[in-house]
């Protein structure tokens, strides 16, 4: 009892929390602002109306100010998952609480994750307080190499975790795609012309669409991706199935993708940088896992990003929907690479934009999201420490310059089996 | 990445591998290797040798001994494959050594898994490949990991030059009862999987409980299929066993079993069982059968609610070998915490970090970090040298080897990793590797590195991975 009307308490608080005349000011920390940019000593962070108002070495604070004190602390942007399914699953292997992909459905492309997304999800509450503040959450394809509409979500304790509905398409056009098209890649990918023909068909005369490969609802979500104004976020991992996906361009000049994987761009980094398109790939695969990435190593990112490929961390199928705190690790291992002879890794600073900024501006929000630059949704973590070192705890997180609470039930069961031996009355009563 | 592994998981299933003895020369092997072949020469020995050495000397690096033991400032020196000498700067190093200068560096034990798929699920994950789990019966005591494991896994080097590991015990999957033997390998590149065994290390025999046996069987409308119907299982199995073993040396023995020889040996003590299971609750159920039968758990594996019953686990001597902080995968993962491996040693009861995945077998010590700063958060006070002991020492002992591995010690081989800072940063990797005193990896050499059959030829040959 004594916790539940904790819960309500921090509830109510929550609903009275974004006072927009309220000025907080985070003084004293190491502020990283997130953009690349070298971490600031003995910074301020203010932040006014749930945005970021100044952040940096010389703020001027002004004296109705709530002070927060970071001295010794380090102070940064949130977390922004590059790509997830985070909020769609409870429990991986319960398929009644796991919404990543519906094999069975009559729909694909239509489908769309914001109606998915759980904010009351453990796995929302677990990774807000590892720092995680913001995500890309994707649906996986079932039944289709188009798996439906991906959001934007943040990883808030209130009820409304929808940042940017529709914000992409989510098409798979590897060995997965290669499996749902039929059984090869020129199955996937005159299925993946031939439904964008059929969108276009339905375009012309919605009122007469009759198809045996699409249903209309389907259609209508692939005509956005046929003009550029939603984003197509493309798996692949191989060389030559990036190089294939890069093609589709002279047949929908219009595409506006986004690589997702990518295990093998090194390879081919200088046509993804040509291209202007840019990936979110995952930080440390380095094993054949398939043909598709027989060359797979871990300083794929660093290459990439070195022959300009616009590059940040995203965890497709590793652990994506319940481990997005690994964000921080696999960025500072990123950085380990640079002592390595002959691998390449990432700079600290550009570690650190590869899981704050540098995603932001890949889905095109950058102006609002995934830096403390002046104006940015004020999405901010204080940390004991250097943020990408495994010893570094999280000891504030605000999302939209509100002030979140960091319990979930993992620390709960921590709290009552800190001691397992049963006291006067069984576990169950400690509570 | 990919959720193989998990996937793996799920549907539940690992080999286990044993070997007999070993022709290598004969350390002071700790466990008699169990008489797998009654009636005729050894079973598949151990053709390992020890790759060529040369009297190497590390000097000015902090050293985790293994055992819960630091040096700062220290000297190692190894001859002929053996730890020779760990102690201060004033420890005396022959004329004719080699000496790498360990200023700002570690040295730590090689690093051990206690739970790999390494060979029996390897990259390429293809089903050609897939040879982890004799899914036909939920009864295979019979099956030995090793007759599935490929010696050509690129995952196999990846472990040694990213995670130093060096010595690894091969499971059977989970998806059985009783999966089978277990084998313990050198982590070296061979042609042969016998020529990875680990001299004179005791079989190991995998078990599981949970889901995974219940749904395998389950949906093929055959027993386990519900938690109770595994322990019926497991429970005949043992009356089998023990009627078996009672009868070994009658006049007119049972015809030989390959199945009950391991059960057999597992009730004599020779082979260490190592168990899958993740609940509480049904560990103190396996404890109470161990106790029926007269046989004991050396650990359980995934153990994410040992913190629930960390005193029972204790008292009773079973290490848990854990994840720092993998949950949510499936329902009996719900309860995991990230404190599990720090409130086991609060409690005075064994961790060992395991891997059970090709790629975090890459960064055991950044588990082991982890799950130390979770501790330390909560304020259980543990030392940088006593989690190092979760991936050096104690896996070494739950597999039988720490009488020759798992810490550095004088006369023990030399199974060692020089890291390139603090092994327990995340900005630290491994800069070199020995095994039995032969240099392995050596990250400023591009032929000091493993490359297998299977990457020759390919794009990414010999990079840096």
């Amino acid at each position: 009892m004594k916790r539940l009307s904790l819960f309500f308490a921090s509830a109510a608080a929550l609903i009275a929390a974004p006072l927009a005349a309220q000025t907080t000011a985070i003084t004293g920390g190491k502020i990283v602002i997130g953009d690349g940019s070298a971490p600031i000593e003995g910074g301020t962070v203010l932040i006014r109306g749930g945005r970021v108002v100044a952040a940096g070495a010389n703020v001027a604070i002004p004296a109705d100010a709530q002070r927060i004190d970071a001295t010794g602390k380090w102070v940064t942007p949130g977390i922004f998952a590059g790509f997830s399914r985070i909020g769609l699953v409870e429990v991986g292997a319960v398929s009644q609480t796991n919404d990543t992909e519906a094999d069975k459905s009559v729909f694909s492309a239509a489908l769309d994750i914001q109606y998915a997304v759980n904010p009351f999800a453990s796995p929302i509450s677990v990774n807000r307080a590892a720092g995680v503040t913001r995500a890309v959450v994707s649906p996986d394809s079932g039944s289709s190499i188009f798996g439906g509409y991906g959001a934007v979500i943040d990883l808030g304790q209130d009820e409304n975790p929808i940042t940017e509905a529709r914000a992409f398409q989510f098409v798979e056009l590897g060995e997965a795609g290669h499996r749902r098209a039929g059984g090869s890649r020129a199955a996937a990918h005159i299925l993946f012309r031939a439904l964008l023909e059929e969108a276009r068909t339905y375009a012309r005369n919605p009122a007469v669409f009759d198809s045996d490969l699409l249903k209309a609802s389907d259609a209508k979500a692939l005509l956005p991706v046929i003009n550029g104004s939603t984003k197509l976020l493309v798996h692949v991992e191989s060389a030559n199935d990036i190089l294939k996906v890069l093609d589709l361009r002279k047949d929908f000049p219009a595409l506006d993708l986004v690589l997702v994987g990518a295990n093998e761009g090194w390879r081919v980094a200088e046509h993804i940088a040509a291209a202007g398109v840019p990936v979110l790939a995952s930080a440390l695969s380095d094993l054949p896992y398939g043909f598709e990435d027989l060359s797979a190593t871990q300083s794929n990112i660093g290459r990439m990003k070195d022959a300009g490929v616009r590059v940040a961390i995203g965890m497709i199928n590793d652990r994506d929907a319940h481990q997005l705190r690994y964000s921080v690790q696999y960025a500072g291992n990123l950085v380990a690479l640079t002592k390595v002879p002959r691998a390449t890794g990432l700079t600290w600073d550009e570690a650190f934009a590869a899981i704050s900024s540098v995603p932001a501006e890949i889905m095109d929000m950058g102006g609002q999201l995934g830096s403390l630059k002046a104006g940015r949704k004020a999405d901010v973590v204080i940390w004991t420490g250097d943020p990408l070192e495994l010893s570094t705890q999280v000891e504030k997180v605000m999302i939209d310059g509100v002030d979140q609470s960091l319990s979930n039930r993992q620390m709960r069961l921590r709290d009552r089996y800190s001691n397992p031996t049963p006291g006067a009355l069984p576990k169950a009563y400690d509570h | 990445m990919k959720i193989r592994a998990l996937l793996a998981l799920a549907a539940g299933g690992s080999l286990l591998a044993g070997c007999a003895a070993s022709g290598a020369e004969p350390s002071s092997a700790s466990a008699a290797p169990p008489p797998s072949s009654a009636r005729g020469g050894p079973a598949f020995p151990s053709t390992y040798r020890a790759y060529p050495s040369a009297p190497t000397a590390i000097t000015g690096v902090t050293i985790f001994d293994g055992e819960g033991g630091r040096i700062d400032n220290g000297t190692l020196f190894m001859v002929d494959g053996k730890i020779s000498s760990v102690g201060g700067p004033d420890t005396a190093i022959p004329g004719d050594a080699t000496v790498v200068d360990g200023s700002g560096k570690y040295v730590t034990p090689g690093i051990i898994d206690v739970h790999s798929h390494l060979g029996d699920y390897p990259t390429p994950s293809v089903d050609a490949h897939s040879d982890g789990n004799e899914a036909t019966s939920p009864v295979t005591p019979e099956v030995w990991a090793e007759h599935s494991v490929w010696p050509q896994d690129p995952g196999f080097s990846r472990a040694m030059a990213n995670g130093g590991i060096t010595a690894l015990q091969i499971l059977p999957g989970s998806a059985n009862l009783f999966g089978g033997r277990s084998v313990v390998l050198k982590n070296v590149p061979a042609r042969t999987v016998q020529a990875m065994k680990f001299p004179g290390a005791p079989y190991g025999m995998k078990m599981a409980c949970g889901e995974n046996p219940k749904r395998v069987y389950g949906s093929r409308n055959r027993a386990p299929s519900t938690r109770m119907g595994s322990l019926a299982v497991e429970r005949q199995t043992w009356i089998d066993a023990q009627e078996y073993r009672s009868k070994r040396n009658d006049a007119k023995p049972p015809k030989r079993d390959l199945g009950k020889e391991t059960l057999a040996a597992v009730l004599d003590g020779d082979i260490l069982v190592h168990n899958h299971c993740y609940r509480a609750d049904e560990m103190a159920q396996i404890i109470d059968m161990s106790k029926e039968f007269g046989y004991k758990v050396t650990a359980f594996h995934h153990a994410v609610e040992s913190y629930k019953i960390a005193d029972i686990l204790a008292k009773e001597g079973i290490c848990s070998a854990v994840w720092a902080d993998w949950w949510g995968f499936k329902m009996e993962a719900y309860d995991a915490i990230p404190e599990n491996a720090a409130l086991l040693q609060k409690a005075g009861a064994c961790v060992i970090v395991h891997s059970d995945d090709e790629n975090q077998i890459q960064r055991l010590n950044q588990e082991a970090a982890k799950a130390l700063a979770d501790g330390r958060a909560m304020g259980i006070d543990i030392s940088d040298a006593q989690a190092i002991q979760w991936i050096t020492y104690n896996p070494a002992k739950a597999m039988g080897i720490e009488k020759m591995t798992g810490s550095l010690k004088p006369g023990k081989m030399a199974d060692l990793v020089l890291w390139n800072g603090n092994p327990l940063s995340v900005y630290s990797r491994p800069d070199k590797v020995w095994i039995d005193g032969a240099l392995m990896f050596d990250s400023a050499d591009a032929q000091r590195r493993p490359v297998s059959d299977f990457e020759l030829g390919q794009p990414g040959e010999g990079d840096v991975k």
